[in-house]
């Protein structure tokens, strides 16, 4: 493998078009449940350790070769709000079509072929790594990253926020990216040794489910989701 | 050192063959007592009453229900469980599995759950329907009494239609719990949150449409034959109201 494949996937500006989503951001701010740095601390946590370790339990579990099929029917049954089953499809989408060029694969062909309206992100976000040559590990981070810098970077337009503080929120929550990536690659092995997709991880976070709902229904607004 | 209490209790719903429904198993044992009540039509009625307090540290409860073809079982409970802490070592564990045929119908509106302040409880609940089974589940959890600070609760909540999961949520909060469950992410400061699950098939052909039900809660679609409201509010009053009101809406029928 590659260890700077990893860069060019985690890198921001992989056209894989998730700046135009705040995590649940946006409806949080709208609520005025995240006004600045402290609080958009508090949102990040929270979605780590539920939406994010969800998420990146399904990345590790594709990058490993467990069945992309079953892995978005786990996704779909961890994500209830339609809003966000819409959101994480069409960011599967996007991510599918920048992945297969940038590292063609037969397993990706194979993914776009069986959801032509997109998969769940996640779990084309692991075939990604495994068609780059990644590993589970990977992906994991990847995906877990990616479940804070989104808002991060959000809440940065959404409240002419510093982005100094916003990164220091992203690297005050490292240690505990890492205790989830551990977890949600620990979960992944587990499918793989026989307990099936129902081993996964399923945290919810109740305020990003219902925000979502109320977000979708907004007639402008600034982010997708 | 003490362990905890094991207890188990079971019930199995099916058609008394004139027109109503029979329970030939209705037991329970220890903290756990089931009560036959008066029919409603075609409907029985089971009040699960809690003879001891708990469940504690280190209990074990285990409620079973299944409901066979063409049975139509309620069940509900004399007061809120409450979750305390205990003598013994570790966390109490409750675990509540249901099973519904084709044909079968189950309401399952039981009290709150409430996590007194010190307790360490998880909830496990697995519910496995018949692809023509009928549901209406309602769980409610309620954190700390009131004025004092949550308990710890871990619960997951898995609904399979025809082997096929549809809905698997899992929530974590109180001391103890990973970062954030507090935050503006997950519950928010909201002390109550509760689930509202309907299944039938005639979402096959006209799923609900999501919406938002005031502040805190909404109801949405799942992928399958089912709806589900979410809820989250300050207290265990106002969440069923919530709860109530998108019950009346969407199985009128069903209601009380």
């Amino acid at each position: 493998m590659s260890r700077a494949a990893l860069f060019v996937l985690a890198d921001g500006r992989f056209p894989a078009g998730g700046h135009a989503h705040s995590g649940g951001a946006e409806a949080a701010v709208k609520a005025g449940r995240v006004t600045g740095a402290a609080s958009l601390e508090e949102f990040c946590r929270g979605r780590l350790h539920t939406t994010g370790l969800v998420s990146a339990a399904l990345a590790a579990a594709a990058a490993l070769g467990v069945d992309p099929v079953e892995l978005d029917g786990a996704a779909d049954a961890r994500t209830p709000s339609p809003a966000l089953r819409v959101a994480a499809r069409k960011l599967g989408r996007q991510l599918m079509r920048a992945a297969r060029a940038t590292w063609p694969s037969a397993e990706l062909d194979a993914l776009a072929r069986e959801f032509p309206k997109g998969a769940h992100q996640p779990v084309v976000l692991g075939l990604t790594a495994r068609a780059a040559g990644l590993g589970p590990e990977d992906a994991a981070y990847c995906s877990a990253y990616e479940s804070v810098s989104g808002p991060a970077t959000a809440v940065v337009r959404l409240l002419s926020l510093d982005p100094f503080d916003a990164t220091r929120v992203l690297a005050r929550l490292a240690p505990e990216l890492d205790r989830v990536a551990d977890r949600a690659v620990e979960a992944a092995r587990g499918v793989v040794a026989g307990g099936g997709v129902d081993v996964l991880p399923a945290a919810s976070a109740p305020m990003l489910e219902v925000g979502a709902e109320g977000h979708a229904g907004w007639a402008v607004r600034l982010f997708a989701s | 050192m003490t362990t905890g209490v094991r207890a188990t209790a079971r019930i199995v719903a099916r058609p008394d063959g004139r027109g109503g429904t029979a329970l030939p198993v209705l037991d329970g044992d220890g903290p756990l007592a089931l009560r036959r009540i008066r029919a409603h039509g075609d409907e029985a009625r089971v009040m699960l009453v809690g003879a001891m307090s708990g469940p504690l540290g280190g209990d074990h409860f285990t409620v079973e229900a299944e409901v066979a073809e063409g049975a139509r079982l309620h069940l509900a409970s004399a007061a809120a469980t409450i979750a305390l802490p205990g003598q013994a070592k570790g966390e109490a564990r409750y675990e509540v599995r249901i099973g519904v045929a084709d044909g079968g119908e189950l309401r399952w509106l039981p009290e709150q759950l409430i996590c007194a302040q010190g307790s360490e409880l998880y909830v496990a609940t697995r519910v496995d329907l018949a692809p023509g089974a009928r549901l209406v589940f309602r769980e409610e959890q309620v954190l700390g009494r009131s004025g004092e600070e949550p308990g710890r609760l871990g619960s997951r909540l898995t609904v399979r239609i025809g082997g096929r999961v549809v809905l698997d949520q899992e929530l974590a909060c109180g001391p103890g719990a990973p970062g954030g469950w507090d935050g503006p992410a997950v519950l928010a400061g909201h002390r109550a949150l509760g689930q509202l699950v309907v299944v039938q098939s005639e979402f096959v052909d006209a799923p609900v449409e999501a919406r938002l039900l005031g502040e805190g809660a909404a109801l949405v679609p799942l992928a399958g034959p089912a709806a589900l409201v979410t809820a989250v509010a300050p207290d265990a009053l106002r969440l069923r109201r919530v709860l109530d009101e998108a019950l009346a809406a969407l199985a009128p029928a069903c209601h009380g």
